[in-house]
């Protein structure tokens, strides 16, 4: 606990002297730049909440996912403002790792966690979330509270290598003294302390669907009607919007969002091919529309294998600002097949938004497979 | 090479004067790829030439097109605040619009709605963005329209007939009544069996004088060519007596300006 509290402010001091070295690096314009929304308050002060940090890109600022490797194919992290959509692996278990790793993270940096989930408890979710990794070399990284060169050779141990090489010198700079992203031991569970220490809200359906709605039905099925009105009034409530004077807030509200789209949810896309294709999308553009005027960031896991209507998943593409696709091996052919043998399934980057920007950082590599291995989900491209 | 400017060159046709002639009506479509940087062009092609704008901006927050606008020498923000632009910023108005009643018809109120049968009130948002105004002097030229995107309005549950009736509405406002343009970006939803979009693509493809369309590549990814652009000039009114014009170029996307080249003539290649 200790440990992680020492990280925590020096997570919070080392960023703000970021926010002074950092304006030489980042380009001026998007400092002029008005921002219309409360999200987009002075520069200097976003740079100082726990577990962000600003995109070399293009000064947006960012989360973790929980999985360091992912933010790296991702262009350095979760854009704060964004929807990250998982589509899910056949049986749901890397897919559900993931969500884990991303609400595991966000316990680490002490963001609020807002955990919805139509099949699983939230509180059974978090009792089951990974024990972050505190072997030797991570553990005098979270001593440390100085800018921290080896922070790059500690990850050579997460084989991407050729990611690493082709990356300006990002994780060396003052900019990565501040932890961000941690590696997460997937066979043990997060300390107990830590749980109950942490902020967090949850939104089980089942227990949710008996209530009265107060918004007049709109072709969006009465779960995630349920479940806007439950995001909107945190976000409201704890401030995260910036619409309360009185509420200063200067932390990060990390939503997770589990199988959407799911007959769990009182949706019948994944059934019928004739189902109702507007409510999945109609939800998921309001769903933005309350991120882009808030300081949060969601991750939602979706069964698209399942959808029958194929119009459907593109428009949910299109709705989404980043979407990762997951396709494990598990009872497919590739299972036994040599050329897989050292991996667990692939990974498919099928969409990252260009976010104030004409360009965005695409890798060129497309060819990538995920194993779990007994401590760390690791990324790789595919060897031939 | 193709000179530099894309909005300049199709521009430069849309604003060509033909006796009598109405306001054009210009689709942008992506297919396989992103062509959003289309948009951001024509935003800030129209206001630097000092027209009246009206965008109606369904995908990103206000912030994100100023961002880009300044790389590409605009102010949103100040041409917002003199009125030379009119911005509905589709993200926050829709959580307005969707968690509490309106008192008075709002642009997005198809969102509460479970079977909302058309965009009027969409359509009055335009009509009164782009009305003349009453002092005498016109204070900017002709008034355009700019929508990114309609494909979005079908994922809201509105119907191709729908979005093109709205469009039809606002042609006859802005296009014929006013002498101004129409700019919209309608995605391709290619081989994924959308329907509703393949109706509205069409529909809009056989009214529109001009098309761009901007492809993926066919042989996938490259880092030094981003897509290629197809231009289409159509004349919907007339017997086709002309022969429909297009020209394909290749592009590659850049931090503040995109660059053209003829097919496999990018300067990595040659």
């Amino acid at each position: 606990m200790a440990a992680v509290a020492t990280c925590g402010t020096g997570a919070g001091s080392t960023g703000s002297v970021v926010a002074a070295g950092s304006k030489n690096h980042v380009t001026s314009f998007q400092r002029r730049g008005p921002r219309a929304s409360g999200s987009d308050s002075s520069y200097s002060r976003l740079v100082s909440i726990a577990g962000t940090r600003p995109s070399v890109r293009n000064g947006q600022l960012l989360v973790s996912t929980g999985l360091p490797a992912l933010d790296q194919l991702l262009g350095g992290g979760l854009a704060v403002g964004t929807v990250l959509l998982i589509e899910e692996d056949k049986y749901n278990i890397y897919s559900s790792l993931l969500f884990k790793y991303f609400l595991a993270e966000g316990i680490i940096n002490g963001h609020t966690l807002l955990v919805a989930s139509a099949k699983e408890d939230p509180a059974d979710i978090l009792q089951e979330l990974p024990a972050p990794l505190l072997d030797d070399n991570f553990k005098k990284d979270f001593d440390e509270e100085a800018c921290n060169h080896k922070t790059a050779e500690s990850n050579i141990k997460m084989k991407i290598a050729w990611r690493y090489q082709l990356l300006p010198k990002m994780e060396a700079g003052p900019v990565s003294s501040s932890r961000f992203g941690h590696y997460y031991d997937a066979s043990k569970k997060m300390p107990q302390e830590l749980i109950e220490a942490s902020k967090w809200h949850g939104f089980f359906f089942p227990e949710k669907s008996s209530s009265t709605l107060n918004i007049e039905p709109c072709s969006l099925t009465h779960g995630y009607i349920k479940l806007l009105q439950f995001i909107q009034n945190i976000i409201y409530e704890e401030g995260f919007d910036g619409s309360n004077p009185q509420k200063k807030q200067k932390n990060i509200l990390r939503i997770g969002i589990q199988n959407l789209g799911s007959p769990l949810w009182g949706d019948d896309i994944c059934c019928t091919e004739n189902g109702n294709s507007h409510s999945l999308t109609k939800f998921l553009y309001v769903l933005r529309g309350l991120l882009r005027t808030s300081l949060s960031a969601c991750m939602i896991t979706m069964p698209t294998h399942l959808i029958q209507n194929k119009a459907i998943i593109s428009r949910v593409t299109n709705l989404s600002d980043t979407v990762v696709g997951l396709e494990s091996f598990i009872g497919s052919e590739r299972e036994t097949n040599p050329l897989y043998k050292d991996y667990h399934g692939l990974i498919h980057i099928r969409q990252i938004p260009r976010l104030n920007n004409l360009i965005y950082d695409v890798s060129d590599v497309k060819d990538l497979a995920f194993k779990l291995k007994r401590k760390l989900f690791t990324i790789e491209r595919r060897v031939e | 090479k193709c000179p530099g400017r894309l909005a300049d060159y199709a521009s430069a046709y849309v604003h060509r004067r033909i006796p009598g002639g109405p306001g054009k009506l210009t689709l942008l479509c992506d297919a396989n790829t992103d062509g959003s940087f289309l948009v951001h062009h024509f935003l800030s092609f129209y206001l630097k030439a000092n027209c009246k704008v009206c965008f109606v901006a369904l995908i990103q927050s206000f912030s994100h097109y100023n961002i880009v606008g300044q790389k590409l020498g605009v102010s949103l923000t100040v041409a917002r605040e003199c009125g030379q632009l009119v911005f509905l910023e589709g993200l926050k108005s829709s959580v307005d619009v969707f968690f509490r009643a309106q008192a008075e018809p709002h642009p997005l109120q198809f969102l509460r709605e479970a079977n909302a049968e058309n965009l009027q009130p969409l359509y009055e948002f335009v009509r009164e963005a782009l009305k003349p105004v009453d002092d005498g002097e016109a204070a900017w030229r002709c008034p355009v329209l700019l929508v990114d995107d309609l494909s979005v309005l079908l994922s809201l549950g509105m119907g191709a007939v729908a979005v093109l009736d709205f469009i039809h509405y606002c042609r006859a406002t802005v296009c014929w009544e006013r002498k101004g343009n129409i700019v919209a970006l309608v995605h391709d939803s290619g081989d994924t069996e959308d329907e509703e979009n393949n109706i509205l693509l069409n529909g809009l493809s056989h009214q529109s004088h001009l098309i761009l369309r901007a492809e993926g590549l066919a042989t996938g990814f490259c880092r030094d060519v981003h897509g290629q652009l197809r231009i289409l000039w159509r004349t919907p009114s007339q017997p086709t007596t002309q022969r429909d014009q297009s020209l394909t170029y290749q592009y590659k996307i850049q931090d503040k300006s995109v660059s053209f080249f003829a097919k496999g003539m990018s300067p990595a290649v040659l």
